[in-house]
């Protein structure tokens, strides 16, 4: 940037009042460009920032209007009124409900929903359930089901900062040759969230939102289906991703060496020369 | 190098370095058993500073917590950029490669001290 020249970037965010689940829901979202409706998830315990790569470049917001909220309980969207009496636990429902709510308040054409993480899992709700209200569904990091690995406890205890643990506990899933800048943005919005709002989005990874046995049942016919995955993920491994595009006819699979869990936000360029041949495909069509 | 000198030697000396990781954990204060393969090491920090890495076989051995695994499996964890499964110490235990015993509080309280400590080595060969 030369002296002087100030950097705005495109992106323009705003609030939201919803009712999910009979109370009222203070939502944060942000979006940038113009086109097909791109609505996109992030990662448990993170927050929207983590599409800040895709939403800058102009080769997806040229034809693509991206949008991206942050989750009640995450980033800039509160809990909502009396969550001080309640233990924070996301639910497969709650979830479904809110990408359906947010669709319709902004008046999305079925838009394309692309979702990492527990965003790769909710995709494959949607693909089953409400596959004609969206255009195509991208999941990153994308499997039926994932085994617990450690004792999820230690995301949300009184002698253990939750921030810290919540960073340290994800870091391995950065791609080891991922730039350091973008590594330590995402780590920093693990950091930055809710005690107890990670743990609380894990119910729905590792008990609630289990797909296996259902996801046989989905057609790519009434909605495509792409998956792409980071090879350095052991949360979501690629042999998971394979397990489940092998049990979807015509979903398309793509491995992403180098990456992990975060692509999106771990690597944006790298991830987007993985993305770019699929909304390609989209805006094609 | 080998792995003894490369735990007792090497490690302690880089990872004192890095002020600012030390400066971070200056509450912390325990003993962490290394195993590498048949043997042994017992890192002894103190205000986030490893006062001592001693190799065993100890007559009486006391510490914390404990991560164990094979040697190869710390060779490759150590590479300079380790292969997928290799590459983080929650990787290794998902894949069933290290275990993780003892007293998890001081490891789980400081978990990116003790992740960069361990990691500390990739940037020289260990044979």
């Amino acid at each position: 940037m030369n002296p002087g020249q100030t950097a705005f970037e495109p992106i323009h965010g705003r609030y939201v009042q919803l009712e999910l689940s009979g109370k009222t829901h203070r939502i944060y979202f942000e979006e940038a460009g113009e086109g097909i409706p791109l609505l996109c998830l992030h990662t448990a315990g993170s927050d929207s920032r983590q599409y800040r790569g895709l939403m800058n470049d102009t080769r997806v917001t040229d034809r693509f209007r991206v949008i991206c909220f942050d989750m009640p309980w995450h980033g800039k969207s509160s809990p909502p009124p009396g969550w001080q009496d309640e233990t924070y636990r996301l639910s497969s429902s709650d979830y479904v409900t809110m990408i359906l709510a947010m669709a319709d308040v902004l008046a999305l054409d079925r838009p394309v929903v692309m979702g990492c993480s527990i965003g790769g899992r909710i995709v494959l709700h949607l693909a089953l359930d409400h596959a004609s209200r969206f255009r195509a569904l991208i999941g990153l990091q994308s499997g039926a089901h994932v085994d617990p690995y450690y004792d999820l406890d230690w995301l949300y205890r009184p002698d253990v900062h939750g921030g810290e643990v919540c960073a340290a506990v994800v870091s391995g899933l950065v791609g080891p040759q991922s730039p350091d800048a973008d590594r330590w943005e995402t780590l920093w919005h693990y950091m930055q969230g809710g005690p107890g709002v990670f743990k609380g989005d894990l119910h729905f990874y590792t008990a609630d939102g289990d797909m296996r046995g259902k996801v046989a049942a989905i057609s790519t016919q009434a909605c495509p289906l792409w998956l792409l995955t980071g090879e350095y993920d052991y949360s979501c491994t690629p042999e998971d991703t394979q397990k489940l595009a092998d049990s979807i006819p015509g979903a398309c699979y793509t491995l992403m060496p180098g990456l992990g869990h975060f692509p999106m936000s771990e690597d944006p360029a790298r991830f987007l020369t993985y993305l770019m041949p699929i909304l390609d495909t989209i805006a094609d069509t | 190098m080998k792995h003894q000198a490369l735990i007792t030697q090497f490690l302690p000396g880089q990872f004192n370095n890095q002020a600012r990781l030390v400066e971070h954990a200056r509450h912390l204060n325990t003993r962490m058993l290394l195993q590498v393969g048949d043997d042994q090491y017992r890192m002894h920090i103190r205000a986030g500073r490893i006062e001592s890495a001693t190799p065993g076989p100890f007559v009486m051995n006391d510490w914390d917590f404990s991560l164990c695994a094979e040697a190869d499996v710390w060779s490759t964890f150590w590479l300079a950029v380790p292969p997928p499964g290799f590459h983080d110490l929650f990787a290794l235990l998902k894949f069933r490669r290290m275990t993780l015993q003892g007293n998890l509080h001081p490891f789980m309280s400081n978990l990116l001290y003790f992740k960069s400590l361990l990691a500390t080595p990739r940037h020289i060969e260990v044979s």
